[in-house]
């Protein structure tokens, strides 16, 4: 599992995901996400799932918990890129009548715009 | 129910630790794979047996390590026979932890719908819990046919 966060001019926060997101693995992704959140204060996060290979409840746990923090400060939530079976699991979740759901290559959008490269991409628990 | 065949069989057990969660997923998508399953009936079993195995780390064995066993089944029909157990705390309310969005660890961002997975992604679920004593929940799921590859079950 690792994670890479991209911050735009704009104070657009993308998550780009990759990996199994499972109970193991969701507590420090949450971490990453959170103090990214903290530090810049974002008016919009987009979470990416493309490549994400696996994802349980757990996963819908950390969108869930992303969207209220972010509600609270009127922030906006994205949720990008759900294809296959993690679709099938969002779906679920009834997120998608609370969150936005988007599709499309975020990532080369906030790589022509960027404010600045997090230094927290990192790998997590290469099993 | 009517006896139904073993047609081959998967023992395993291992202490709640939360590493053994993907250890659990590749059990399972390993033993299955000898009937050739589609992907998606592949990932649908695979994510119904992460969500118990989770459920007895991080419910069962809330304050301890403990042992999570599971067993899989292939039995006729290539329908697939999975039972995960713990013997930690027990679930109260069977009925009520099963509800969509039930969750008694809110504040941990869980979501509740662990039962749901299970349930919409196998065909069958039972859960039997006795409190202090453990959890065990089975599941069932048959997977298409798919024609020529497993002529000989
Ligand atoms: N093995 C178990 N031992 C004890 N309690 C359990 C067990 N499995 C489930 N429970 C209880 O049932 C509730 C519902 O379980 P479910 O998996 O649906 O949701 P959750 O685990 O709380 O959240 P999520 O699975 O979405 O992360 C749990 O909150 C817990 O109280
Ligand atoms: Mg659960």
């Amino acid at each position: 599992m690792s994670i890479e966060i991209l911050l735009d001019r704009k104070n657009r926060c993308l998550v780009m995901l990759s990996g199994e997101i499972d109970h193991h693995n969701a507590a420090r992704i949450r971490m990453k996400i959170d103090v990214a959140i903290d530090t810049n204060c974002p008016s919009e996060v987009f979470l990416d799932f493309s490549n994400v290979t696996f994802m349980d409840s757990s996963g819908i746990g950390l969108v869930m918990g992303r969207y209220r923090i972010l509600r609270e400060y009127g922030a906006t939530l994205y949720v990008a890129n759900c294809k296959g079976a993690i679709r099938k699991v969002m779906q679920l979740s009834g997120m998608n009548r609370l969150a936005k759901f988007v599709e499309g290559d975020l990532q080369s959008r906030f790589v022509s715009n960027l404010k600045e490269v997090k230094k927290n991409e990192q790998t997590i628990s290469a099993q | 129910m009517s006896r139904q065949s073993v047609h081959n069989e998967l023992r395993s057990s291992f202490p709640s630790l939360s590493e053994n969660e993907s250890l659990a997923r590749l059990l399972v998508s390993g033993f299955v794979s000898q009937l050739n399953p589609a992907l998606d009936e592949l990932s649908d079993i695979k994510t119904a047996v992460s969500e118990a195995v989770t459920n007895c780390i991080v419910h069962g064995y809330r304050n301890c390590v403990g042992t999570v066993r599971m067993l899989v089944r292939i039995l006729d029909d290539n329908e697939i026979y999975i039972r995960i157990s713990d013997s930690g705390c027990g679930i109260e309310n069977v009925e009520k932890a099963m509800e969509p969005l039930f969750t008694s660890a809110p504040d941990e961002d869980r979501a509740g719908l662990g039962f749901t997975v299970m349930e919409s992604f196998m065909d069958k679920l039972s859960v039997k819990s006795k409190s202090g004593k453990g959890t065990t929940v089975t599941m069932r799921k048959k997977l298409e046919t798919r024609k020529g590859k497993n002529a000989n079950r």
